[in-house]
């Protein structure tokens, strides 16, 4: 059995998911991959596990936090040593899959996330979404004291203790970007951004419309202030 | 305070006090549901009956009129009620959602040894995450 499992969210998106885990599979293939089903109402299952892709699946639709969670839990229970998350629209590029590893499986740090404004021919995101997550950029900047260029990104790779960490209730799970990151800073991990190439979403479709993006950046700056406002004993490993 | 408000005061306090004891004790509600809505209707009872004290809330708070003092109580009542219900949601959504992820796991492990393969779930429509 490998010691690493890449971890894809999934939510009807039959018509991708099937070349996304052969893609992955193509540029790794002794690593697991997991594919978790939030409740799709699609054959997205079945594409995935037709794929060769290991199948969770949630009884209900429970958000992107819940299903990367659940994620996690299946790799600690599993005991692998080190997790890759990659979103299942196509959007990231499975080549780079090593790049994030390296640095983990080396030690060097606990947590890689991919930051498509470092790597030079990544698809730029439109002016709000970019707007967005600058203000992000800015605040986690602040906050932990160290530039991150990207920190809405989902394009992550951890080990074992991150693991642990994010399988308990301390988990962000109703929107698990940039306070996740600040949270891991709480806790004493060592977090290092890994250039990436990001595609623009294929499928047009995005958790961030309509009148969301302002819910979801009010929702978020509350949810840093809070994360910085908990005792800190919460943090410990 | 005039005798027909408080006549109407008290008999709303009292439907309420009792029409809790019996949801209770019917089962339909949970005691610790209960206790907010008792104490309040309680409360409004004795402070018609006890009119001098109703006055001596009434100037401390600083309001005009008696009457007020007893809105602004069930208002507030109205504010505690919801954010225990928001507490209680926000503790149910945690337990829920363990719940799901166990089951996902669990699942699989059951499918793994028994070498069969479930139908895949038939989502509800609702979806937990447009709620929130």
């Amino acid at each position: 059995m490998s010691d690493t499992i890449i971890i894809i969210p999934a939510y009807n998106e039959e018509d991708g998911i099937g070349q996304v885990i052969r893609d992955i599979r193509k540029a790794n293939p002794d690593i697991e991959v997991l594919v978790i089903n939030d409740g799709s109402v699609d054959r997205t299952a079945e594409a995935a596990d037709a794929a060769g892709a290991i199948v969770l699946n949630h009884n209900f639709n429970m958000g992107y936090g819940v299903t990367i969670q659940t994620g996690y839990k299946f790799a600690y229970e599993k005991g692998y040593r080190y997790l890759v998350q990659i979103d299942g629209d196509g959007q990231h590029d499975p080549s780079f899959i090593g790049h994030l590893l390296e640095p983990v499986r080396n030690g060097d740090v606990d947590f890689a996330i991919g930051s498509r404004f470092l790597w030079f021919d990544s698809y730029r995101p439109s002016f709000s979404r970019r707007l967005g997550i600058l203000f992000f950029r800015k605040l986690v900047t602040v906050i932990i004291g160290r530039e991150i260029t990207d920190p809405t990104s989902g394009y992550q790779a951890f080990n074992r203790d991150v693991m642990k960490f994010f399988s308990t209730d301390i988990f962000p799970y109703d929107y698990p970007d940039a306070d996740m990151l600040i949270t891991l800073n709480l806790a004493g991990f060592r977090i290092r951004e890994i250039p990436v190439r990001m595609y623009a979403n294929p499928t047009g479709k995005t958790m961030h419309s309509g009148a969301k993006p302002l819910y979801y950046m009010i929702k978020m700056t509350l949810s840093i202030l809070v994360t910085l406002l908990r005792n800190r004993k919460l943090y410990r490993r | 305070m005039t005798i027909k408000q408080q006549i109407f005061s008290i008999l709303i306090s009292v439907i309420v006090f009792i029409l809790t004891i019996d949801l209770v004790r019917k089962k339909r509600l949970r005691e610790e549901y209960s206790l907010l809505w008792l104490a309040t209707s309680s409360a409004m009872i004795i402070l018609i009956l006890r009119y001098d004290w109703l006055l001596a809330l009434t100037k401390l708070i600083g309001a005009v009129l008696p009457t007020t003092t007893l809105f602004l109580g069930s208002i507030l009542f109205l504010v505690l009620l919801s954010v225990q219900f928001s507490i209680k949601i926000s503790k149910l959504s945690d337990q829920v959602k363990d719940l799901v992820q166990e089951n996902a796991l669990l699942r699989y492990e059951f499918e793994r040894s028994t070498g069969t393969q479930a139908v895949v779930p038939c989502p509800q429509t609702q979806h937990s995450a447009d709620i929130k």
